[in-house]
């Protein structure tokens, strides 16, 4: 199972910085584990952050996004102790979604 | 090597199946080419981004890729990009010479910052692409990013 995803956003002359590091294998299906066997295609495909309940990034990923996805943006507005949530989902089904609050 | 080959192409071709990114990256042109194989990205780059549903996109200097001039790493290569186009709604990130040459497509709502930064695998020395939404036209720019060790396999 994946770890929690990190999150780190911060508010500075009204601009909230994110950051994020997601926890995945982001297996292609091309890569070859140590036995020479193919190491099934399993990577997050879908990614949504919000700010309490407003999306403020959608995105869409291939299987060429790194191991452990990082992902940085920033939007207009949020105050500390807003929430920023990350959801993401795989190809295999699972999902998840972590929160921080805006220092 | 050619078994190989096809057995890599049929699992590339899944991605298609599986709905892949909202890009529709293996539908009519590559499909009827190659009607087992819908995703795999056998096509150019600008068919690529063509499927995209960008056209033949403008180049405009105003899509600032930044990337290291040589990558160490192919497993993880840091690349950023910002655009300068008013009304910029969705950026498509790609690396013409991986497997599958659509990275990640990235959408922006309304108070979001026209800039993203992000990892990639990088298969070899390739162009990185940016395709840019801005008040419904797309845009593109490139930049080369040379790789010492591939993303082996990725």
């Amino acid at each position: 199972m994946s770890g929690p995803t990190r999150i780190r956003a911060s508010v500075k002359d009204g601009v909230t910085e994110v950051r994020m590091l997601m926890s995945h294998p982001m297996e292609s299906g091309l890569r070859k584990g140590p036995s020479g066997e193919r190491v099934p295609m399993h990577y997050i495909d879908e990614i949504t952050v919000r700010h309490n309940e407003r999306v403020v990034l959608a995105a869409s990923f291939g299987p060429s996004v790194s191991t452990n996805p990082y992902l940085a943006f920033s939007f207009a507005g949020g105050a500390p102790g807003d929430e920023i949530t990350v959801s993401w989902r795989d190809t295999g089904g699972d999902s998840r979604s972590d929160s921080t609050r805006i220092s | 090597m050619r078994r190989q080959r096809r057995r890599m192409l049929k699992t590339v071709g899944g991605l298609g199946a599986v709905g892949l990114l909202p890009l529709r990256v293996g539908d009519a042109g590559a499909a009827a080419a190659t009607p087992d194989l819908p995703g795999f990205d056998t096509r150019s780059i600008d068919e690529v981004i063509a499927a995209l549903g960008a056209g033949r996109p403008m180049d405009s200097a105003e899509i600032r890729i930044t990337a290291p001039p040589v990558a160490e790493d192919g497993r993880t290569v840091s690349i950023g990009v910002a655009s300068g186009l008013p009304g910029t709604d969705r950026i498509v990130l790609l690396v013409e010479k991986n497997p599958v040459k659509v990275v990640a497509s990235y959408t922006l709502p309304d108070g979001t910052a026209p800039a993203i930064q992000t990892r990639v695998k990088m298969n070899e020395t390739s162009n990185v692409y940016a395709v840019v939404r801005a008040g419904g036209e797309f845009y593109v720019a490139r930049r080369e990013v040379r790789v010492i060790v591939g993303g082996c396999g990725l």
